[in-house]
């Protein structure tokens, strides 16, 4: 860039956006480069309150239902009810009562909000995915579930800013935290002596809980230091592992996000991969079977949710992957 | 083992038999796990051997690590702790969240020394999984209203004039757990979200100027993520050009990639989901974004139903990391330093003071140096156990006078729904057989 370019460009730049720009930096450190408009475009996704960033693009209620039954039932319910994730219906109005229930029918103010959201994270494990017809789609077939608005609604950057959620006018600004020098409203005294007439213990932990929760708490602490100095069971075999290892089952359906739908005992949104085990054991076409299934999906075997398509692990892991659940998921 | 001959601040053999004299079986099972056998213990104690410390490594005897060659220089080319110290983890809590891509990982802070929180140890908290980032092929974006938007590679990110500064990260929902009633057993789990770390990076201000932004309409920057999520936060224009970092040292090495490597930002003493991760793009505006997590979530739920949305600053907590929850002292009396760590988000710790009788009596705790801005500060005080039952608690006073809260005193004002921003005093009890547990009063 010129000389001449520079002194005049960022004049011009202000005359025409109309604002107050800072003065011309202290120095220039002739580092960075002009975002170009179209890759701010790929980026500039965020979607305010009042509908700026909302893309051009449609989707009706009953676009969404079919949206929604391919990308969002397996983990939130066909009817956005399921709690094993973030339930999205229900609860609303019951912020002010004894049991809240936190959704998007009850709690989220901004239905532009939802969208945003939607756009950049979901699905789970595949954000970014859905274009944005399918995303004002899903919107609003979840405004529809929780009443919001009407089964004939089409989302779009018109509409969506319009609509008012249930707990629109449920936030507000408290200005104690939102500046360095706030004030507080909580108003504690440094008091030094007899500052309480009786103290009264009045809570604490179960009996039994700590052991059935964490097992040997004793085995968190560093004996040397703690007056605790047994040395934990856990010590040396944790820092010994090598880190090259190829990785065990357990971590391959992690690192593939099987374990985001299901537990290794424990069914989340599919089975637990010992229930899976238990109901093919002795079946000797079953790895075959269950690998495929992996692949093309399934057909709600366990359930009234279908299990997607998965293409992550390679055909040799998604063996291992198969042969370590049919084996009962071990731990070792 | 004869607690009889037990001398003061030793450490002896934990724990069942400090109600069982003799102590058999214990033995038998502290054989097994110590194995390898690294405990210290005063040598001429006959018992050491069962605990599973061989008398031949004791003196006057010589240990074989004094008797052969070690290891050759490099081996470890990127250190690791001894493998003594392998109980010393981030631990997710049991039971908290449904899947461990959106999840948390506690600090360790019971086994913790001094305010720097190692990398390895800093907690973690990702909403979408933890992303493998390519530096050479990040970019960070800062456009919206500003004179010129501009695209940074992480070259030009290191080569800006930069600035260190230790400060602490904590997230907002630290102790949120604790709102009703005491529901975890140790220090790791109540205030685990909690790390400190001297963080490496170019002052937002001066990106901000880099691009000429708009200096009397812009009030707040947007922050985004490059993870999945690609989470997004709303920072005041204040914030932005007082001490915001954007960040790629951590302790002297790279940001980590559980903090966000290669960039992320740093928002001193605010909530620390401000402080977002794996930074791909700064927006300069006029309004707040009101995204997710900033009103379905991270907004704080009062007595009515009514939510308090932005609420940004971590006010001045404090918490007794030893004894703490889940410890046992093993000496019954005698003398045990209390410690801890205090903090502010509002600027430097000015005081702590413990009580050991629930908040009767407190005494002042000393600060150790450096006490900074924004960043932990550890306190220890000396104490002599006499053996009986104590409530153990810790109180820090920052320097705009802000005084911590009790846990009634929050909730007469805040219920015990806001989930965010709970900053009351931890009472760690300690029982008359030397085991500490988490209890309100």
């Amino acid at each position: 860039m010129s000389r001449f370019e520079r002194l005049v460009l960022p004049a011009a730049a202000l005359l025409l956006a109309g604002g107050t720009y800072a003065a011309t930096p202290t120095r220039d450190y002739h580092l960075g480069r002009p975002a170009e408009a179209a890759e701010i475009a790929g980026w500039d996704i965020d979607v305010r309150p009042d509908g700026a960033g909302l893309p051009p693009g449609q989707g009706s209620v009953a676009q969404g239902e079919k949206v929604f039954e391919a990308h969002c039932a397996t983990c939130h319910g066909s009817f956005g009810d399921s709690n094993e994730y973030m339930a999205l219906t229900g609860g609303i109005g019951s912020l002010k009562t004894n049991a809240p229930v936190r959704t998007v029918g009850s709690k989220l103010n901004f239905a532009t909000t939802l969208f945003d959201y939607i756009n950049r994270a979901m699905p789970f494990s595949q954000s970014k995915s859905l274009t944005p017809d399918e995303v004002y789609a899903a919107a609003a077939y979840v405004l529809n579930l929780n009443d919001i608005v009407p089964a004939g609604f089409v989302a779009d950057r018109d509409t969506l800013p319009k609509v008012k959620m249930p707990n629109r006018d449920g936030f507000f600004l408290f200005p104690g935290l939102m500046h360095v020098r706030g004030k507080p409203d909580t108003h504690n005294t440094a008091c030094m002596h007899d500052c309480e007439t009786a103290v009264t213990v009045t809570g604490q932990l179960p009996p039994g809980f700590v052991s059935t929760l964490y097992g040997d708490i004793s085995a968190e602490f560093r004996g040397l230091y703690t007056m605790n100095e047994r040395r934990p069971a856990a010590a040396a075999s944790a820092a010994t592992t090598t880190a090259a290892a190829e990785p065990s089952p357990h971590e391959l359906a992690e690192r593939n996000n099987c374990t985001v739908c299901h537990g290794i005992d424990k069914a989340i949104v599919g089975p637990a991969y010992r229930d899976v085990a238990a109901r093919y054991r002795g079946d000797a076409g079953a790895a075959a079977r269950l690998e495929r299934k992996v692949r093309e999906g399934g057909a709600g075997n366990w359930g009234s949710i279908p299990m997607p398509p998965q293409s992550g692990p390679t055909d040799a892991e998604l063996a291992r992957l198969i042969g370590w659940v049919l084996a009962g998921a071990p731990d070792k | 083992m004869d607690r009889g001959d037990a001398k003061r601040g030793r450490l002896v053999l934990a724990p069942e038999d400090l109600l069982q004299p003799g102590g058999s079986s214990r033995r038998r099972l502290l054989g097994g796990l110590l194995g390898g056998g690294a405990a210290l213990l005063a040598g001429r104690d006959a018992a050491a051997a069962t605990a599973g410390v061989d008398p031949a490594h004791l003196p006057p005897n010589v240990p074989p690590w004094s008797r052969s060659l070690g290891k050759p220089v490099g081996s470890d080319p990127y250190g690791q702790p001894s493998p003594y110290e392998g109980n010393v983890i981030r631990r997710l809590s049991p039971g908290l969240t449904t899947t461990k891509h959106s999840s948390v990982a506690f600090a360790p802070l019971q086994n913790l020394f001094g305010i720097i929180t190692p990398n390895g140890l800093h907690f973690e908290r990702d909403h979408n999984g933890r992303p493998d980032v390519n530096p050479y092929e990040h970019r960070l974006m800062i456009h919206g209203m500003v004179r010129q938007p501009k695209i940074y590679t992480m070259e030009d990110l290191l080569r800006f004039p930069a600035v260190s500064r230790i400060h602490f990260v904590e997230c907002g929902a630290n102790t949120a757990m604790e709102w009703g009633n005491p529901a975890v057993p140790t220090v790791q789990y109540t205030h685990g979200m909690l790390s400190c770390a001297e963080w490496t990076g170019v002052p937002l201000s001066t990106l901000l100027e880099d691009v000429g932004f708009d200096t009397k309409g812009a009030r707040y920057i947007l922050a985004e993520g490059a993870d999945g999520a690609s989470l997004t936060r709303t920072i005041p224009i204040e914030f932005a050009l007082d001490d915001v970092l954007v960040a790629y040292g951590q302790n002297g090495e790279m940001l980590r990639p559980e903090q966000g490597y290669p960039v992320r930002l740093l928002v001193p003493g605010v909530q620390g989901i401000s402080s977002v991760k794996w930074l791909r793009r700064l927006k300069v505006g006029d309004e707040p974004w009101n995204s997710r997590e900033e009103s379905l979530q991270y907004s704080d739920q009062m007595p009515d139903g009514m939510s308090r949305q932005y609420t940004w600053i971590q006010e001045a907590k404090s918490v007794i990391t030893s004894p703490s929850g889940g410890q046992q002292l093993l000496d019954r009396g005698g003398y045990y330093e209390i410690t801890g760590l205090a903090w502010s988000g509002r600027g430097r710790i000015r005081r702590v003071d413990v009580s050991t009788d629930g908040g009767r009596n407190w005494r002042t705790a000393r600060l150790q140096e450096p006490i900074l801005p924004k960043c932990l500060t550890r306190f220890r005080i000396d104490w002599n156990w006499d053996g009986g039952p104590a409530l153990l608690q810790s109180r820090c006073i920052d320097e705009t006078g802000f005084v911590q809260p009790k846990m009634r005193q929050l909730r007469e004002v805040r219920g015990t729904r806001s989930v965010y921003h709970n900053n009351a005093i931890q009472t760690w009890r300690l029982n008359p057989d030397g085991t500490v547990d988490n209890v309100q009063v």
